[in-house]
Formats: C-alpha cells, sequence, structure tokens
C-alpha cells in the first residue's frame, strides 16, 4: 500500500470520542498537508467531522490550532506541505485547544 | 412495577437518574460526555431505550449522539446541519443584516411514531429533521422560508428554536417556538408555516403586538388536548385554546411573570406548573425563595407550592427546557437548576426533594415513564 502514515495528536475530548488513546496515524496518499492529513483523519474516524473544521467553510474551528516541530502552523494554507518530520512520521501533527480556565 | 428514568442535560455532561415506581430511591449515572454541554436529550416514545443527546461546546462544535440501550452507550451519528439553500440573513442585536450561521442544537424532538425520525432546533433558528436516526439531517426550510424570517432578531441567549411540539392527533401538525421571533404553527408536516403570535404583547419591540419579534421562552402541551397551548413568554405567562391562533394571559395572582420553563400535569390537562423567575435583568428566584407555582384552572389562580424546596437565600434559574412530568398513576413532576439540583415531586408538587445535587448547571430535564 502506498502513502505515508502521518501521526497526529489530538486533544483529550477529540481522544474520548474517536476511541482512541494517545495518538493516532493516518496514512496520507500524496502531498501531505493540512487539508490531507484531515481529511485522511476524518475518513478513518468520521465521527471527528465537524469537530476539526467547520463543515461549511472547512476552516480550522477557531478555539483549536495545529502545531508541529514547535512551529504554530495554524495560519499556514490548508494545501501547503506540512514539515519534513511530520511527512516522515519522525514528528506528529498536533491539534490543540485554546486553554480554559481562570 | 413501572421504573422512571429522568434524562438530566448539564454545562458539563448528561445524567440518567433511575428509579422504580415509588420515586424514593435514585441512581444517579454520569457524567455522559463529559466536559460537554449537553443542551438537551430525549428518548423516542416509540422505543424508549431509543434516546437523542445533543452534544456541544465552543471547541469542537456540535455532535449528536443516540443510545439504543436506555442511554448505557452512545454512538455519535450525523452533525452537519446545513441550511437549505443560500441562507440568506436575519436581523442582528443592532438591527443589521446578519448572514443565518449554523451554532448549535437546542433541542430534539423524536416522532411520536418513528424511532428512526427525530427533529432538531437549532440556533440560527430553524428547523431540521433526520428519518434515518440522526445521521442525515435536512432543513424543513419552509420555516425559515417564511416572509418573516429577515425580521428575525436573537435574544440574548441568542436566535434559537428551543420549543417543538408535535400534536398527536394530526401527524401534519407541529408547533414550534423561536427567541425572539415567537410562536409558529405547520398544519402540512412543515411544508409552511404560519406565525401563531396574536395576543402577545412585548413591550421590548417597536410595536408590542408584532405579528413576530415576541421572545417566547417555552410551550406546553397536554396530548388529550392539542388545541390548547400554555406559553412561559419572556414576560407573561398565556394560554390559547385555538392552537395558537389567539392568546390570553393567565398570569393572574404570580409574582412575577417572567420565567422560563412551563408544563402540565400528566392527567389533568388544566393543572399547569411555572417557576416565576424575577426579571430579565435578574435571572433567579424572587426573595430567595425556590417555588413552583401551580394552577389547576388552566391558569390565573395560581398557588405556591414550596414544600421541600429552600425557602431562604436561594438564587437559582431554571431554564426553558427543565421541567418535565412522569405519566406515573401519582403524576411526577421535575425540575433542575442552576446550581445543580434536580427536584422531585411524586405527589404532583405538594412536596419535593432533590433527587440530585450539586451537578454542574441544569440545561434540561425530560423523563420516560418505562413499563
Amino acid at each position: 500500500m502506498n502513502g505515508r502514515m502521518i501521526r497526529v495528536v489530538l486533544p483529550q475530548h477529540l481522544r474520548t470520542l474517536a476511541r482512541v488513546g494517545g495518538e493516532v496515524a493516518v496514512r496520507v496518499e500524496g502531498a501531505v498537508t493540512q487539508r490531507s492529513v484531515l481529511d485522511a483523519l476524518e475518513a478513518c474516524y468520521p465521527m471527528l467531522s465537524g469537530t476539526i473544521r467547520d463543515y461549511g467553510t472547512r476552516q480550522r474551528r477557531p478555539f483549536l490550532r495545529f502545531f508541529a516541530c514547535q512551529e504554530d502552523l495554524s495560519f499556514e494554507s490548508a494545501d501547503a506541505a506540512l514539515p519534513e518530520a511530520v511527512a516522515s512520521g519522525a514528528e506528529p501533527l498536533i491539534i490543540l485547544g485554546a486553554v480554559a480556565g481562570g | 412495577m413501572s421504573q422512571v428514568r429522568v434524562l438530566v442535560g448539564t454545562r458539563k455532561g448528561a445524567f440518567i437518574l433511575t428509579s422504580d415506581g415509588k420515586r424514593e430511591k435514585w441512581e444517579v449515572d454520569g457524567p455522559h460526555f463529559a466536559g460537554w454541554e449537553i443542551y438537551h436529550l430525549k428518548g423516542s416514545p416509540v422505543d424508549p431505550n431509543r434516546i437523542y443527546a445533543a452534544q456541544s461546546n465552543s471547541w469542537f462544535g456540535q455532535l449528536v449522539q443516540r443510545s439504543d440501550d436506555g442511554g448505557k452507550t452512545w454512538e455519535a451519528v450525523g452533525n452537519k446541519f446545513a441550511y437549505d439553500g443560500v441562507p440568506g440573513t436575519h436581523q442582528w442585536y443592532d438591527g443589521t443584516p446578519h448572514p443565518w450561521e449554523f451554532k448549535r442544537v437546542w433541542h430534539l424532538e423524536p416522532s411520536l411514531g418513528d424511532a428512526d425520525t427525530v427533529y432538531a432546533g437549532i440556533e440560527d433558528a430553524a428547523l431540521f429533521q433526520s428519518r434515518d436516526g440522526g445521521k442525515n439531517w435536512r432543513e424543513l426550510s419552509g420555516l425559515r422560508g417564511h416572509g418573516s424570517g429577515p425580521h428575525w432578531q436573537p435574544g440574548a441567549g441568542g436566535m434559537c428554536l428551543h420549543t417543538i411540539i408535535l400534536d398527536p392527533s394530526d401527524a401534519g401538525r407541529m408547533f414550534i417556538a423561536i427567541s425572539a421571533a415567537g410562536a409558529f404553527r405547520t398544519d402540512d408536516g412543515g411544508k409552511s408555516w404560519q406565525p401563531i403570535n396574536r395576543g402577545l404583547r412585548s413591550q421590548h419591540i417597536p410595536d408590542p403586538a408584532a405579528e413576530v419579534g415576541h421572545c417566547v421562552h417555552h410551550i406546553a402541551m397536554h396530548p388529550s388536548r392539542p388545541h390548547v397551548l400554555f406559553m412561559q413568554k419572556h414576560w407573561d405567562v398565556m394560554r390559547s385554546d385555538n392552537a395558537g391562533d389567539s392568546w390570553q394571559e393567565v398570569s393572574g395572582n404570580l409574582p412575577t411573570d417572567f420565567g422560563f420553563v412551563i408544563d402540565v400535569h400528566a392527567h389533568e390537562p388544566e393543572t399547569i406548573y411555572v417557576v416565576p423567575i424575577k426579571s430579565d435583568a435578574e435571572h433567579f428566584v424572587p426573595d430567595g425563595k425556590l417555588r413552583v407555582f401551580r394552577s389547576r384552572s388552566g391558569g390565573n389562580e395560581w398557588e405556591a407550592l414550596t414544600k421541600g424546596l429552600p425557602q431562604e437565600n436561594c438564587y437559582v434559574n431554571v431554564l426553558r427546557d427543565a421541567m418535565a412530568v412522569d405519566a406515573m398513576d401519582e403524576c411526577g413532576i421535575y425540575f433542575g437548576t442552576s446550581g445543580g439540583q434536580v427536584y422531585a415531586s411524586a405527589d404532583a408538587g405538594d412536596s419535593w426533594r432533590a433527587i440530585v445535587r450539586d451537578l454542574p448547571a441544569v440545561l434540561s430535564v425530560e423523563v420516560q415513564t418505562l413499563a
């Protein structure tokens, strides 16, 4: 089977929803971008659809951020290549929720 | 022996309370969906073990959960609520046009005849239907497409469709209510709608008797008399004896006629319940006393029910979907508070006790009477 296995770290609530522990790995064909990784993630875990990206606009939900390799990639284009360390599986794409509390 | 199951939605999860028909000892199961807002849960009257739940939060948006075993296990079903066609605009708080945007599901109403059919009332106000157990949703856009839609305006809590009442005697008839547009009725299964607000008067809108613009908080109906409706409006308790064609005020001797909940006794269609709240500026019970008011005459004459309820230093609110009744011979009444208590009366309101306390703030209470 072709494609690369991409590691993704989900926030706690989404791990519970998807019934997974720790990080997950999804197979991505072709270019490794935010869009292709999230498409693969939602294909593997359909219950996550609409929870990371808005259904209508396909934009990142406002209280979430995308981190990888100590960088905030949240405002990068959804079609920009993710860092090679993510594409190679050396580092995960981290989906992070805004902190809440006082 | 019969069993009673109470479905409680809170700011931080869902709880399921069960008791036998005596309603003395309660088991509390939860939290389900811990950390999420559960605006509403409701069971199917066709298959009581089929329960739908509206789960949401600010981070991850809306989910709909379904249980087929009475709430023991859950499955996330469809959460795509796409308006039909180009959504257009309604009015924003300042009166400017604002695009219709999906925010959350406020209320889920399972069909009276088919466990796979369920209706969802959403913010920004629209009515959706699923015919496959919640997997797919389609808008019944005749409501939002009613000519008055561009003039609807949100209440302080958002422009939410929060009340859905299905007529057990007429499969085509349905009532809904929107804050702050008012009440509407369809007689053709949701294709076309008419506002049913004649007789309402609201001082917060330019024309107090306008066709739309009223902040209806909740409506209740007894299934044996589907043409009689009871309404808790922002201010005023109202009743209609002609399926909403006209309304008259029945606030009578209530200490304040602001409030959110209203419900009807399971066996006495002229016995109704409200929980007066001090005002729209002070969302708590008046005088530090938690009192349910009961009218046995369909309104106007009310008695305070206080036995077992805190009568000093109490400053909780009771939200619009947070009261329900069971169908036991001696009707049980239930309500949940912003302080996290769920109070129950097993004697139609004469006496009360907390069947659970210190939950997160309660958003909704529904009751199932099980064989």
